[in-house]
C-alpha cells in the first residue's frame, strides 16, 4: 500500500518535471527557429515567476489549508530586496553572481518576513486569516511605496517623506524614489534561469508534500484537533509551509525585478488584486494540485494577452471565461455531469474493446 | 475519474500548444491587413518589410496606454487624439507618400502589461511608438525600445528619466519642468509665500512634480507650510488634508494631480468655507468640461497648461470639433499631445526622407537625427522644438479660470 | 480643538458610508457564508443608475433612488442565480473566485457602457449644512443624511431579522444550514432574499457614497468595498451591530491617522490596527467565538 502510494507520487512528480522541461525545450526551439511572436517571447520569464507564485501559494492554500490573500506582498519584498542589491553592491559584480546572490538574499529576506508575519497570522482561522494576510500585503505595498532610499559617501539614508529629506551629499544617488520606485534596473533574467528556479521550487514543494512533514501538514489541514492529539505541532508545521511559500514567492519577486527595467510598488504590481490573481491560478488549477497550478498560471497569463484583438472587450470576456471555468470546474452539478459523461465515454470504449475482441 | 484527468491534461496541453503555435494566426486577425502575413516573422524585420512593400507599403505607428481600468480616460484620449491626426495626415496624402496605419494596445497603466502590449504591437509590424501614456509604464517600455532601437515619443509620460535613452522623446512637460516652473511662477508673480500642497504619493506623476516643486520653492523663498499626501486608494476624501493646510495658514494650495480628484478638493474646500488660491498643473486641464461639475467652484483656479479646449485659434477649434464629432467627448491635453506627436513625427520623417521599407533601427536613427531640427506650431504650443536630450521646448501657458473659461495670464 | 472635532466628524461621515456597505457584506457572509467581492461593484452600478436617472432622464431624486434600489436588487438576484447558486456545496474558495469574476465583469461592463471618463455626480441630498461653534465646524448635509440613513438601516434590518418569518429563516440558515433544511426552510429562497436585501442596501450605499464624494467611474466601488470588508471583519463578520461599529471606527481611525500621523500611511495604520484587534479578539469586536468541536 505504502509502496503504491510512493510510486504514484513519484509518477506524478516525474510527469510534472517532464511537462515543464518539455515546454522549455519546445519553446526554446520555437524561439531559436524564429517561430515565436515577440509577445510570447516577452512573456516567457513572467510565465516562470507566475508559476512559482502559484505553486508556492498552493502550498499555503491547498496543502496547508490557509486562505492567504497577501501573497503578492512577499513577492514585493523579494523584488525590492533583489533590486536594491542589484543597484548597490551587486552593480559591481558580474551578472550571474549578482543574480545568484540576489536570489539567495530575496529568499532569505522573504522567509524572514514570512516567519514574522506568520506568528500572528497563523493563530487565526479561515476568513479572519484571509483578511489579515490581505492587510499585511497592503501594508507592505503601501509602506514600500513611500520609502525613499539613497546612498552617498556617508552611507545609506532612508526617509518616509520625500527625497529631499534624505539629505544626500552631492555624490549620492537616490535608489528608491517613493512611488516612482527603482528605475534603470539590470534586465538579466532569462527563460532558462526562470525554468531552473521553477524546477527547484517544484522540487522543494513536491518533496515536502511527500515527506513526513508534508503528511503532517495535510493532517492538520484535514483535522487539526485529531492531528494535535497524536502529537503533531500544528503551529510548527503550518509555519514551515508558510515560510517556504514566502521564500519561493520572494525568489519569484527577484526574478520579476530582474525581468523589467523598472520596479514600482503599485497596486497593479503588488496589491491585493495581484494576490487574488495568483489565487485564481491556484483555485482554477485545483486546490492542492501542484502541477495544475503551473498549467493554470501559464494559461491564465497567456489568455488576456491572446484576447488583445477584442480591444476593450478583452477584460469583459476574460471575466466571463473565468466565471464559466469556475462553474464548469467546481459546481456540483457540473462535476456530476462530467462524471456521467466520462462514465459513458468509458463504457462506450469498453464495449468497443469487447467488440474488437469478438 | 482518473481517465478524465488525463483527458483534461491532454486538452490543456494541446491548448497550450495552440496558444503558442497559433500565435501567428491570432495576431494576424488582430493586425490590420497591411501587416498581415509578416506578423510572425516580425523578428526578421528587413524581410518582413520587403514583403510588405510589395503589397502596398504603409507606415505603422503604434500607441500604448490604458483603455481599461481606473486610468482608462488618459489612454483613450491618446488613442483618439492621435487617430484624428492620422486621419488628417492620410487625407492629405500620408507621410512621404505612404499612408499611416495607427494601431493601439491597452497597457492597463501597468509595467508588465506595458511590455507585453509593446511586444504585441511589434508583432503587428509597428515601426514607431507613440507612447506610453502613463509615466510608470513608460519607464518599463523605454528599456525595450532602447534595446530594439525603436523610435519612441511619449505624449504624456512626465518622469524625468524617461528621455534618458537617445531614442526616446517627450511631447509634454517633464516633472522637473512643471514643478520648477510652477514654483517660479508663484514666486515671480508674488502670488503667495505660504504654500500648502496636496499630492498623490502613490502616483509617479504627482509625487514627481511635488518633489521638484518643493526643491525649487526653497530656492525661491516660498515656504511650504503643509504637504499632505493621499493615495490612489483613498482619493475621494480630502477634508482632512484641507483642514490641516487651513490650520497651517496656507494662502495658496498647489494641486499637482488630475482634475477628477481636484474637482473633489475644490468642492470639499468650498463646503468647509476655505477659500485659498488654488494652483494646478497640466493634469488639471479638463476640469471645466467635467460633466455636471459646478464650474463656479473652479473660479480663480490657476493652472499651467499647454492646451485649452476652449481656445479660439483655428487649429484648436478644428481639432476640438472633429474630436467631439467623432468620439462625443471634449478632448483634454492628453489627446492634444498625442495629436501633436503625430505631426512632429511627420515633420521629422519628411525631413529625413524615410521610407517604410527601412528597418526599425535605421528609421529610428534617421528620424532622431532630424528631431532636433523640428519646429512645429501645434495645439500645445507655438514653435515647438526639441533639444538633444529629448525634451520639448515650449512655454507652459499659465491660465486663470474666470467666469467658467480660461483667461491667459502673463 | 475645533480641528479635532472636524477630523472626527469627517471620520464619522466616511465611517458611516463604510458601515452601510459593510452591512451588505456582513449579511451575505452571515447567511450564505461567502465573501461577496462583487458587492463593491453593485454599489458602483447603483451610482450609475442614479446618475443616469437624474441627469439623463431628469427624474427627481426619490424616483432615481427607488430605481437604483430596484435595479440593484434585480442585479443581485440575477448574479446569485447565475454565478453563485450553481456553486452551492462547492468549496468557499470557488465561490470567492467566482465573485471576483463577477466583480471584473461588472467593472468592465460599466467601462464599456458608460465610457472611461469620470462622471461628476450631483448630490441627491440638498439640505442646508449644519454650522457649529460660530461656523468653525461645518457638518455637510450629506454627512448628516448618511449617518441618519445608516442608523435607520441598522434598526430596520435588526427588526426585520428578529420580527419577521423570513428574518428568522435567515437566522436559522446562518446558524445551521442542514438543520434549517430539515425544519422545512427553503434555503435557496432565503439566500436569494438575502442577496436581494444586500444588493438593495448596496444601491443606497452607492447613492450616499456618490453624494458624499461626488465622482463616479467604473472602479468607484472597489476600494470602498475592500475597506468595508475590512470594517465588517473588524466588527466581527456576520454581526450587524459589528458592521456598524467596525465601519465607524475604521472611518475615524483612518481620518485621525491621516490628520495626526501621516497622510501617506493612513491605510497601513488602519490595516495595522485591524491586525492588532484580531490578535486579541480573533473573531472581531462583536463576533461570536465559535468553539471547535471534535
Amino acid at each position: 500500500m505504502k509502496l503504491k502510494y510512493r510510486k504514484r507520487a513519484l509518477r506524478y512528480n516525474l510527469i510534472t518535471y517532464g511537462m515543464v522541461i518539455f515546454f522549455y525545450v519546445l519553446w526554446e526551439i520555437m524561439m531559436n527557429t524564429g517561430n515565436m511572436s515577440s509577445l510570447m517571447k516577452g512573456m516567457l520569464v513572467s510565465l516562470c515567476y507566475y508559476s512559482m507564485l502559484a505553486v508556492s501559494l498552493n502550498l499555503v492554500v491547498g496543502i496547508s489549508g490557509e486562505l492567504s490573500l497577501g501573497h503578492a506582498g512577499f513577492m514585493c519584498i523579494g523584488a525590492f530586496t533583489g533590486a536594491i542589491f542589484a543597484m548597490t553592491i551587486g552593480a559591481a559584480l558580474p551578472g550571474w553572481l549578482e543574480l545568484l546572490i540576489a536570489i539567495i538574499l530575496g529568499a532569505l529576506v522573504s522567509a524572514a518576513f514570512g516567519f514574522l508575519i506568520g506568528i500572528p497570522v497563523l493563530r487565526l482561522r479561515g476568513d479572519y486569516l484571509a483578511i489579515v494576510t490581505l492587510a499585511f500585503g497592503e501594508i507592505i505595498k503601501n509602506v514600500i511605496n513611500v520609502v525613499y532610499f539613497g546612498i552617498d559617501s556617508r552611507g545609506p539614508h532612508i526617509s518616509f517623506k520625500d527625497s529631499l529629506s534624505l539629505g544626500l551629499e552631492p555624490d549620492g544617488v537616490t535608489i528608491i524614489k517613493g512611488a516612482q520606485g527603482i528605475s534603470r534596473l539590470p534586465r538579466n533574467a532569462t527563460f532558462t534561469l526562470g525554468i531552473i528556479l521553477l524546477l527547484i521550487s517544484l522540487f522543494i514543494v513536491l518533496n515536502l508534500i511527500n515527506s513526513r512533514h508534508g503528511r503532517a501538514i495535510m493532517a492538520i489541514r484535514d483535522n487539526r484537533i485529531a492531528a494535535e492529539s497524536i502529537g503533531i505541532s500544528a503551529s510548527k508545521y503550518k509555519m514551515l509551509a508558510f515560510v517556504i511559500a514566502s521564500s519561493i514567492a520572494g525568489v519569484a519577486g527577484v526574478l520579476y525585478s530582474h525581468n523589467l527595467s523598472t520596479l514600482q510598488s503599485t497596486s497593479a504590481n503588488f496589491g491585493y488584486n495581484q494576490s487574488i490573481m495568483i489565487l485564481v491560478f491556484v483555485v482554477l488549477g485545483g486546490i492542492g494540485n501542484i502541477r495544475n497550478s503551473v498549467i493554470a498560471a501559464t494559461i491564465l497569463t497567456i489568455l488576456p494577452e491572446k484576447l488583445r484583438f477584442l480591444d476593450d472587450y478583452r477584460m469583459l470576456i476574460y471575466a466571463v471565461v473565468l466565471i464559466a471555468m469556475m462553474l464548469f470546474n467546481s459546481a456540483p452539478s457540473a462535476i456530476e455531469f462530467r462524471a456521467r459523461m466520462a462514465a459513458k465515454f468509458a463504457r462506450r470504449k469498453n464495449s468497443a474493446e469487447v467488440d474488437d475482441e469478438r | 475519474m482518473k481517465k478524465w484527468r488525463i483527458a483534461a491534461a491532454a486538452v490543456v496541453a494541446s491548448m497550450m500548444l495552440a496558444a503558442c503555435g497559433g500565435s501567428a494566426e491570432e495576431t494576424t486577425t488582430a493586425a490590420t491587413e497591411a501587416a498581415a502575413e509578416e506578423a510572425e516573422a516580425a523578428e526578421t524585420e528587413a524581410e518582413a518589410e520587403e514583403a510588405e512593400a510589395s503589397e502596398g507599403a504603409v507606415w505603422t505607428f503604434g500607441g500604448l496606454g490604458p483603455i481599461t481600468g481606473s486610468t482608462a480616460i488618459y489612454g483613450t484620449a491618446v488613442m483618439n487624439g492621435a487617430q484624428i491626426a492620422v486621419d488628417e495626415v492620410n487625407e492629405a496624402g500620408g507621410i512621404n507618400g505612404y499612408q499611416v496605419n495607427w494601431i493601439f494596445e491597452d497597457d492597463e497603466a501597468g509595467t508588465e502589461t506595458a511590455v507585453n502590449a509593446y511586444n504585441a504591437l511589434k508583432d503587428q509590424g509597428m515601426q514607431m511608438l507613440i507612447g506610453t501614456t502613463t509615466s510608470g509604464s513608460c519607464m518599463a517600455v523605454i528599456a525595450e525600445t532602447e534595446a530594439d532601437n525603436m523610435f519612441q515619443i511619449t505624449p504624456s509620460g512626465t518622469t524625468a528619466d524617461i528621455t534618458a535613452p537617445a531614442n526616446v522623446w517627450r511631447m509634454c512637460f517633464s516633472d522637473p519642468a512643471q514643478g520648477t516652473k510652477s514654483a517660479e511662477f508663484i514666486a515671480t508673480h508674488e502670488l503667495a509665500t505660504k504654500i500648502g500642497v496636496i499630492y498623490d504619493s502613490s502616483d509617479t506623476y504627482s509625487s514627481g512634480i511635488y518633489e521638484n516643486f518643493a526643491a525649487e520653492a526653497a530656492n525661491q523663498g516660498l515656504e511650504i507650510v503643509a504637504a499632505e499626501a493621499f493615495t490612489s486608494e483613498s482619493n475621494t476624501d480630502f477634508r482632512t488634508q484641507l483642514q490641516i493646510i487651513q490650520d497651517a495658514g496656507a494662502e495658496l494650495v498647489f494641486l499637482p494631480f488630475y482634475y477628477t480628484e481636484a474637482s473633489l478638493v475644490l468642492r470639499q474646500a468650498n463646503e468647509m468655507g476655505y477659500e485659498p488660491m488654488f494652483f494646478g498643473c497640466d493634469g488639471m486641464d479638463g476640469i471645466l468640461t467635467l460633466p455636471d461639475f459646478d464650474v463656479s467652484l473652479a473660479e480663480g483656479l490657476m493652472l499651467l497648461t499647454p492646451f485649452a479646449a476652449d481656445a479660439t485659434d483655428d487649429k484648436t477649434v478644428s481639432f476640438v470639433t472633429k474630436y467631439e464629432e467623432k468620439f462625443g467627448e471634449t478632448p483634454n491635453q492628453f489627446a492634444a499631445d498625442a495629436y501633436d506627436c503625430v505631426y512632429v513625427l511627420k515633420q521629422a520623417m519628411e525631413a529625413a526622407g524615410v521610407t517604410p521599407d527601412m528597418s526599425v533601427s535605421d528609421l529610428c536613427d534617421a528620424v532622431c537625427a532630424e528631431m532636433v531640427n523640428v519646429s512645429y506650431d501645434g495645439l500645445t504650443g507655438a514653435g515647438i522644438s526639441f533639444s538633444e536630450d529629448g525634451e520639448p521646448n515650449k512655454e507652459p501657458r499659465a491660465v486663470r479660470i474666470e467666469n467658467g473659461a480660461y483667461v491667459m495670464m502673463d | 480643538m475645533s480641528s479635532f472635532i472636524s477630523f472626527l466628524i469627517n471620520g464619522i461621515s466616511l465611517g458611516s458610508v463604510y458601515a452601510i456597505i459593510a452591512l451588505g457584506y456582513t449579511m451575505v457572509y452571515g447567511i450564505a457564508k461567502m465573501l461577496n467581492f462583487a458587492h463593491g461593484d453593485v454599489i458602483m452600478v447603483g451610482g450609475y443608475v442614479v446618475f443616469l436617472a437624474t441627469s439623463i432622464l431628469g427624474l427627481p431624486a426619490w424616483a432615481a433612488i427607488l430605481m437604483a434600489v430596484v435595479v440593484c436588487t434585480l442585479l443581485g438576484i440575477t448574479i446569485e442565480r447565475i454565478a453563485y447558486k450553481p456553486l452551492r456545496g462547492a468549496s468557499s474558495l470557488s465561490v470567492l473566485i467566482t465573485a471576483i469574476g463577477v466583480s471584473y465583469f461588472l467593472q468592465n461592463a460599466a467601462l464599456i457602457l458608460f465610457g472611461a471618463d469620470t462622471k461628476s455626480f450631483n448630490s441627491v441630498v440638498n439640505l442646508p449644512s449644519l454650522k457649529l461653534m460660530d461656523g468653525a465646524i461645518t457638518i455637510s448635509d450629506e454627512t448628516l443624511v448618511t449617518i441618519v440613513v445608516c442608523i435607520l438601516v441598522m434598526v430596520l434590518l435588526t427588526a426585520f431579522i428578529n420580527k419577521t418569518k423570513t428574518g428568522q429563516a435567515m437566522l436559522a440558515v446562518s446558524a445551521d444550514r442542514g438543520a434549517a433544511t430539515l425544519m422545512g426552510i427553503n434555503v435557496n429562497k432565503t439566500i436569494a432574499v438575502t442577496f436581494a436585501i444586500g444588493s438593495g442596501l448596496a444601491a443606497i450605499a452607492g447613492v450616499l457614497l456618490c453624494s458624499s464624494y461626488p465622482v463616479l467611474s467604473s472602479t468607484t466601488g472597489s476600494m470602498p468595498g475592500i475597506k468595508a470588508f475590512t470594517a465588517a471583519v473588524f466588527g466581527g463578520i456576520g454581526s450587524i451591530p459589528g458592521a456598524m461599529i467596525g465601519g465607524l471606527l475604521l472611518g475615524i481611525i483612518e481620518n485621525l491617522s491621516k490628520a495626526y500621523i501621516s497622510s501617506q500611511l493612513s491605510d497601513p495604520i488602519v490595516f495595522g490596527i485591524l491586525i492588532i484587534v484580531l490578535l486579541f479578539k480573533p473573531s472581531g469586536l462583536m463576533g461570536k467565538q465559535i468553539q471547535e468541536k471534535v
